[in-house]
């Protein structure tokens, strides 16, 4: 497997705060790779950093086998970008937003148009061609700035938050085209705070806070190395009363947030035998996923 | 600010494909632009240098509307250039996010900045010209001297495109604008000979003048029209280039640092 992006000991601070602090990271072709962390962790900073947008403090980039920043231009001729908040041109239809955008790659116009049906295809966008953006809903906006992503015909695709603010069937259509990239030997390198997307997409994941990366592997040895297999999640008015005098003797850990308190086990049937006993309790019996081993790596305080 | 801030400006040819962007977009909104940047212009011109005009036997050794089309456009290609450089640049930079967009191409922030002048420029030349070819017909140049108003205006537009980018790269939002309009723009329009000759105001507010890059290029501008070559020409277009390396370089460092982030 060849690596197409390495970042050896990543550093950026911003007015003496300390935002990405020695990041290592390595992306093999044809791998998705997600960076997770709540808001604050360094991801933004991070890709920023890895496009040759900012300047890192200190540390080595390597994409695609060239040095960033220095060569940062020429790396970007074979990157696709998806960023976090939507730009495209509102001036212009969804045709012409493929056309303009190739043009920046230096590709000529003739290249462009060959490429252009395909790329509406591939973004459910063939019928919506001659439309302006801003008529277009939040999921064809997405699908949009991802064909526009893929114009030039990149290697390795970043995309930065890819499905925040979509529905349900939009983010699902998203995942759909994203693993039909990946089938296709696209590197794809995301940022995330849905759990349930980093684990239906990502083949190796990250978990950064404060700046580090504090756990890294695939969804599966993320969940086996950090947390007991098996949750339960207990609700009501004396959860909390009911977890000071049973929790500890029925659970390898527990932890209380408002009135729910959620017990990790590695068998769960006695404590759901003795729950069957109290009905003033309702409880969730299920096996234990990214968001239990992201919430036990990054705490459960609001980051703001 | 960290020291790559202060390096010297990287340019590249795929500033182009970014021109041709904004020229595409003004395509589609020409019919209203072409009405703002002319129509403007044209109502001063002809109601203060007729109206104005029948009152004064002459200014500056011409009659007054003759005097007053070369001031016109001189200010009307700093208007449309200045425009372009604060509000269009503005949004394309913060609201609409567009540089950020192409900054993720093989494009610099180096080519943007260096489009969006050459593009307010492009604004300048297509109102600089359009008010000639009016005076033109109307009757108001005297020779074909006046040809030259048609890289002047491109000039002036690249010096007022870099200076307002200044203003474009400290602006939290469009308020901010209105300082450098009303503390920057409009006093220019009175102090640079726009509308009657320098000579005419106190000799501390002559001194001033003599500083500010709009009096040069009416310096520029007047005697084209009238028919005859300006005097100390190579100064007033240095004068105006210097600015432009100014505004150019000084915005470039606010940029970097602004979008470095």
């Amino acid at each position: 497997m060849s690596v197409v992006l390495t970042a050896h000991d990543l550093r950026k601070s911003y007015a003496n705060q300390v935002v990405v602090n020695g990041v290592n990271l390595t992306l093999n072709r044809g791998e998705c790779y997600g960076l997770l962390g709540p808001n604050g962790a360094g991801k933004t900073t991070t890709l920023r950093m890895l496009l040759g947008l900012i300047e890192p403090d200190a540390g080595d980039i390597k994409l695609l086998g060239l040095p960033v920043p220095q060569a940062a231009r020429e790396a970007r001729i074979r990157i696709g970008v998806v960023p976090q908040m939507d730009n495209l041109d509102p001036d212009f239809t969804v045709r012409e937003n493929l056309m303009v955008y190739g043009r920046y790659f230096g590709m000529l116009d003739t290249d462009i148009e060959a490429r252009i049906p395909s790329l509406l295809e591939f973004a459910n966008l063939t019928q919506k061609k001659d439309v302006k953006v801003p008529t277009l809903s939040g999921g064809m906006k997405r699908r949009l700035t991802l064909a526009r992503a893929l114009v030039n015909d990149p290697d390795v695709i970043f995309l930065d938050e890819p499905t925040t603010g979509l529905d349900p069937q939009a983010r699902h259509l998203i995942w759909q085209r994203l693993r039909a990239l990946t089938q296709q030997g696209k590197t794809l390198l995301l940022t995330t705070h849905f759990m349930d997307e980093a684990e239906r997409l990502c083949h190796r994941l990250a978990v950064m806070d404060l700046g580090r990366i504090i756990s890294e592997g695939s969804p599966r040895e993320m969940i086996t190395r950090n947390i007991e297999p098996q949750v339960v999640e207990v609700f009501g008015e004396t959860a909390s009363k009911w977890a000071q005098e049973f929790a500890e003797i029925y659970s390898t850990r527990h932890e209380v947030s408002g009135e729910s308190v959620f017990c990790y086990v590695a068998d769960a049937q006695p404590l759901v035998g003795h729950l069957q006993g109290h009905p003033e309790l309702r409880y969730l019996h299920r096996p234990a996923n990214l968001e239990d081993v992201f919430l036990k790596l990054t705490g459960r305080e609001m980051r703001e | 600010m960290s020291k790559h801030h202060f390096a010297a400006p990287r340019l590249s040819f795929r500033f182009l494909p970014i021109w041709r962007r904004h020229f595409l977009v003004w395509r589609k909104i020409a019919a209203t632009s072409v009405l703002g940047h002319i129509a403007d212009p044209m109502i001063y011109l002809l109601g203060l240098g007729y109206g104005l005009g029948s009152l004064l036997p002459e200014m500056g050794g011409t009659s007054y509307i003759v005097f007053l089309a070369a001031g016109t456009i001189c200010y009307s290609t700093m208007n449309s250039a200045s425009f372009e450089a604060l509000y269009s640049a503005f949004a394309r930079m913060h609201e609409q996010r567009t540089w950020e967009a192409i900054m993720n191409t093989p494009v610099t922030l180096d080519d943007i900045v260096l489009s969006e002048i050459l593009w307010a420029a492009t604004k300048s030349l297509m109102s600089g010209t359009a008010v000639l070819s009016v005076a033109a017909l109307l009757g108001l140049t005297h020779s074909l001297l006046s040809l030259w108003l048609i890289p002047l205006a491109l000039l002036i537009g690249l010096c007022f495109a870099s200076l307002g980018l200044i203003m474009t790269a400290l602006a939290p939002a469009y308020d901010f604008f209105m300082y450098y309009f009303t503390l920057v723009v409009t006093p220019m329009m009175l102090l640079c000979g726009v509308f009657f000759p320098v000579a005419q105001l106190p000799p501390f507010w002559q001194t001033v003048a003599q500083a500010l890059p709009l009096t040069h290029a009416v310096n520029i501008a007047r005697p084209l029209i009238i028919g005859y070559v300006p005097e100390g020409l190579l100064l007033h277009i240095a004068v105006l280039l210097g600015y432009m390396l100014l505004g150019f370089y000084v915005s470039l460092v606010l940029f970097r640092r602004r979008l470095a982030k």
